[in-house]
């Protein structure tokens, strides 16, 4: 059985490996929670890549249906067929356009899929896909078919928990709630994207953005994604890491901090704390 | 085999079912986690707990359940690092404390003694890595140290795998009966929002006709949908000042939590109980004050009133005209509180103070009368309760 394993781009705890090693061996689907900005969609590409299957993507929307990821009858165009003449109009399965679920149940060899953000759609939505994804077959009424899998896929379904999920979902599911990482891990994470950045800027740079996090009252704490991209433009600047002590720099904000904070009242917020912690400070 | 474990988890509320336990066990058979308590322990929390908010109850009665699993031998600490352990109690202790330190032989013969529970304890290999600092009765528990801080060796990574992470409560934050954060609460909120079509079909549904009309084989076949609206409207009263300071943050974090889930969403202040004025801008309180019977008239029965505060004050407040600490009232608060619920069909009390407190403070045993049983305490699961009683 192929295992997963954290690879060089992606640290993976061993709580995650269990799980995903988990749900690809009973073939069930594994939901991913955890606050954005942690890896949760990342995740699924490194699955994919760990176990060498190709990966497809099902982003949701608000106004995803469940049945866009099966198939989807385009009446609209065997009405103009119809119109036109066209002698397409007669065979049905000429109208029917594959969904995400179909391409991932009728691969070749087997794949991972995602769905992303299952949260964003409709209340109903898990529950319309929960056989689908329990027996990993669907019927195309159209058609009067039964697309059934050929390898069970490993589906990786991430949530930001903006609704709940129905119970009976749950219950199919493998669950993993990915943590924030502390200090260290955020090292190792930073280390495999960064291999050569130099030691004294990441030290400096954790500190500033792990003060930022703990400023209890920001709208959007900055996650590993943001650290990182804020990472690549300190790196790209070359800029020195003196340069992010803030509490002597004429500025309170450390330099570029547009990576990190993303809305004008933490910027404000950030730059009153930092005010004011000089002031006590000097 | 481990069904004392699944009937302990759901007597502790986590809602696991013979499915997930069923899934464990193939997982365990798949050797999905061979020979190694960690593992074990990573596994069954994948299959059996399915919502962050129940992972903080799953450590605590995973903990009790497998009590003395021990991890492999030679993992446990063997060396203190002292030096480590003084720098760590200078920076936790008080100097009183440290004072109580000395008079207790000192700080090497506490070392001492330290040094000899923890031989002791790798002897017997029962509860071996239990940390010194949560033992009750080690006198370093009872010496002040923080039992986060002192678990020796979890912060040195060379430990880590002795620490038992369930014992290390990770998702405490997360368990819905702690203090709320801004975004816990705007899951419970969302409950609120009923994305329902209600009403009669007004829309011209334009897919569907579309579909309808195709499938018909070109003849117009039209199709009619309700309007699709947000149909909770709320109204938020919530008690400004006084008692209530303590509060305010937690209640700006539910007021700004609610303002972007619903579309109609109002909020007005009052101070202690409502009476016949509430205001919009407790900073601007006289120019934004308003009627309360015109607050009444503007928002009809259907809005669901939420009213936030703890509730506690003078009894008099409540049931005497001329109650108010701050003006003359003609009317009684509680005459106000009867008007405002019977006004609204739907309407609920949210109180910052723990449940446990509440028996203490007459007034809001008063209120809690005066809102028939609707009181929920200010935390994730008591929100939940409140919306699913206003979203019936």
């Amino acid at each position: 059985m192929a295992q997963f394993k954290g690879t060089e781009r992606y640290v993976a705890s061993r709580e995650l490996e269990v799980a995903v090693n988990a749900a690809v061996a009973l073939q069930r689907p594994l939901l991913v929670k955890g606050e954005p900005g942690t890896g949760k969609t990342v995740l699924a590409h490194e699955i994919a890549q760990a176990l060498g299957y190709p990966l497809i993507e099902w982003h949701i929307k608000s106004t995803t249906k469940a049945q866009q990821g099966l198939y989807e009858y385009d009446a609209v165009s065997r009405l103009r067929d119809g119109q036109l003449g066209d002698p397409r109009v007669h065979d049905i399965a000429n109208y029917i356009v594959r969904g995400k679920l179909w391409d991932a149940f009728e691969a070749e060899a087997p794949v991972v899929l995602l769905i992303d953000e299952i949260d964003k759609a409709d209340i109903e939505f898990p529950n319309d896909l929960l056989l689908e994804l329990d027996r990993m077959q669907f019927f195309v009424y159209e058609t009067r078919k039964t697309v059934q899998a050929r390898h069970r896929p490993v589906v990786i379904i991430t949530s930001n928990n903006e609704k709940e999920l129905p119970d009976a979902f749950l219950r199919r599911c493998f669950f993993h709630y990915i943590r924030f990482p502390d200090r260290e891990t955020m090292e190792m994470i930073v280390r495999s994207h960064f291999p050569d950045i130099r030691r004294d800027l990441l030290r400096e740079a954790l500190n500033v953005f792990f003060e930022i996090r703990e400023v209890g009252e920001l709208k959007k704490k900055p996650a590993t994604s943001e650290l990182l991209d804020w990472l690549k433009l300190l790196t790209i600047e070359d800029m020195p890491p003196e340069a992010l002590r803030s509490s002597d720099a004429k500025t309170a904000l450390p330099p570029l901090y547009g990576a990190m904070l993303k809305n004008e009242q933490d910027v404000h917020l950030f730059e009153r704390l930092a005010f004011l912690a000089r002031r006590r400070g000097g | 085999m481990f069904a004392p474990f699944i009937l302990a988890l759901r007597a502790a509320g986590v809602p696991a079912s013979i499915t997930e336990y069923l899934a464990l066990l193939r997982a365990m058979k798949e050797g999905v986690a061979d020979f190694s308590v960690d593992d074990f322990y990573h596994l069954s929390r994948a299959a059996l707990v399915k919502d962050e908010r129940h992972l903080d109850r799953f450590d605590r009665v995973f903990g009790e359940i497998f009590k003395g699993l021990e991890a492999p031998e030679g993992e446990a600490p063997r060396e203190i690092p002292a030096e480590w352990l003084r720098r760590m109690a200078e920076k936790i202790l008080t100097p009183e404390e440290m004072a109580q330190v000395e008079a207790l032989g000192g700080f090497d013969t506490l070392m001492e003694t330290l040094r000899k529970r923890l031989a002791e304890q790798k002897g017997r290999h029962q509860g071996g890595s239990k940390w010194i600092g949560t033992a009750g009765t080690s006198p370093f528990g009872a010496h002040g140290y923080n039992p986060e801080g002192v678990r020796i060796g979890q912060d040195e990574s060379r430990h880590r795998r002795a620490v038992k992470v369930w014992d290390q409560r990770n998702f405490k934050d997360l368990d819905e009966d702690e203090a709320l954060s801004s975004r816990n609460m705007k899951v419970a909120l969302r409950r609120l929002r009923r994305f329902a079509r209600t009403g009669a079909a007004t829309e011209l549904d334009i897919p569907g006709t579309i579909g309808a009309t195709a499938r018909n084989g070109g003849s117009l076949d039209l199709h009619m949908v309700p309007e699709r609206h947000n149909a909770v409207k709320v109204l938020l009263l919530m008690d400004i000042g006084g008692s209530m300071d303590d509060h305010i943050r937690i209640c700006q974090e539910l007021f700004t939590a609610a303002r972007s889930e619903f579309k109609h969403l109002e909020f007005w202040y009052f101070h202690n109980c409502p009476y016949e004025r509430v205001w919009r801008t407790n900073r601007r309180r006289r120019e934004t004050e308003r009627p309360m019977m015109e607050v009444l008239r503007t928002y009809g029965p259907d809005w669901r009133l939420v009213f936030v505060g703890d509730a506690t004050m003078s009894p008099y407040e409540i049931i005497q005209p001329g109650g108010s600490v701050e003006h003359w009232n003609e009317e009684a608060g509680q005459v106000w509180m009867q008007r405002l619920t019977r006004h609204f069909r739907k309407s609920a009390w949210l109180n910052p103070v723990e449940p446990t407190h509440w028996r203490y403070t007459q007034s809001i045993g008063i209120l809690q009368r005066l809102m028939e049983n609707r009181m929920y305490p200010l935390t994730l699961a008591g929100l939940e309760t409140m919306a699913r009683e206003l979203a019936r």
